[in-house]
């Protein structure tokens, strides 16, 4: 249980950089004008956001992630959160223990 | 406290509950990586506590020197989390019930799963403070302790890639993006933003393809809208 002084420092940064960033959004809005379009175009975001988090895992780390994206996909269609997890979870390890 | 803030607090707490079990896995796997890259339980517990934001702090163990560069880590924050701004700033519509204190303590809050679950929220309710704050704060203690005991078993947690938990988190997020979906509108969206996140995660090296996914999803939506006005006119 030791605390470095330049890793303690760099958490700093990080909580910093982050905290600036969801002040940032709070000010964003305050300024945004809302019209029908703009609210459509913000509708946009929370899809956006989280797709572009999963992009690389999903078609750009291999096969064995990208059918378990899929396999999670599906299934969040018709199961709740945590069986579909769970479900490409074990796809995942299968798809890696057979080398994909 | 009445008993319609009473209801809102068991739903907000209910609306999170599968994320903040979800998210267990997810702060072990931080907690352990942390471990064997130096950090102390206390440092990975702290970075937990203070940066409450998981994709930056899995990209800041990917980049983790000894000593620590401040400066790359805080630039690497930065370029993660600038989501973040269109996250706030699409979520802040729908704190009209929120004091200017509330929307600034809430905002210290919005992690990605949270953050999802008020948007869902908000589609079909008035979002008041005692339901954000009742979904926020067991998702935030719970990503805190998991990380902390994460970084406390440390190796015996094991390799995290044999039984797949690494996988728990992109798989986290392809639920919530599910949950948005409304139809080939949502598809172009997710298209664009795929597409032009992976294109500059090829092109440009470092966590830049989130700015640009981000922006080129909104981008596609902007540009569908436009087109529906052009056909209806």
């Amino acid at each position: 249980m030791t605390l470095d002084l330049m890793t303690v420092l760099a958490i700093f940064a990080m909580a910093a950089a982050t905290i600036a960033t969801r002040m940032a959004g709070l000010l964003v809005g305050r300024l945004l004008k809302l019209s029908p379009s703009t609210e459509e175009i913000l509708g946009a975001i929370p899809p956006s956001v989280l797709m572009v988090v999963v992009a690389p895992t999903a078609f750009a780390t291999g096969w064995a992630e990208t059918i378990g994206c899929a396999v999670v996909a599906l299934s969040a269609t018709r199961l709740p959160l945590l069986p579909a997890a769970a479900g490409g979870v074990l796809t995942v390890a299968a798809l890696r223990s057979l080398g994909l | 406290m009445t008993s319609a803030a009473r209801l809102e607090m068991r739903q907000g707490f209910h609306a999170i509950l599968p994320l903040t079990i979800a998210v267990v896995p997810i702060g072990l796997v931080f907690g352990a990586v942390a471990a064997t890259k130096g950090l102390s339980a206390l440092e990975a517990m702290l970075m937990s506590a203070l940066v409450f934001a998981g994709g930056s702090q899995f990209v800041a163990m990917d980049i983790w020197t000894r000593p620590a560069n401040i400066a790359a880590l805080g630039t690497a924050a930065l370029l993660v989390n600038i989501r973040h701004v269109l996250m706030g700033a699409s979520v802040a519509r729908h704190m009209a019930e929120f004091s200017g204190r509330q929307k600034v303590m809430s905002m210290l809050f919005l992690a990605d799963e949270i953050w999802a679950v008020a948007e869902f929220r908000a589609r079909g309710h008035r979002l008041t403070p005692v339901w954000f704050f009742a979904a926020a704060l067991p998702f935030y203690l719970v990503w805190v302790l998991s990380g902390l005991t994460g970084a406390l078993l440390g190796a015996m947690v094991g390799d995290p890639a044999v039984i797949a938990m690494d996988f728990v988190f992109p798989a986290v997020f392809v639920i919530l993006i599910a949950g948005f979906w409304r139809g080939n509108h949502t598809g172009l969206i997710l298209v664009g933003s795929a597409a032009s996140a992976l294109l500059v995660h090829h092109v440009v090296p470092g966590v830049w393809y989130i700015l640009g996914g981000a922006l080129g999803g909104v981008a596609m939506a902007a540009l569908a809208t436009r087109r529906a006005r052009e056909v209806r006119t």
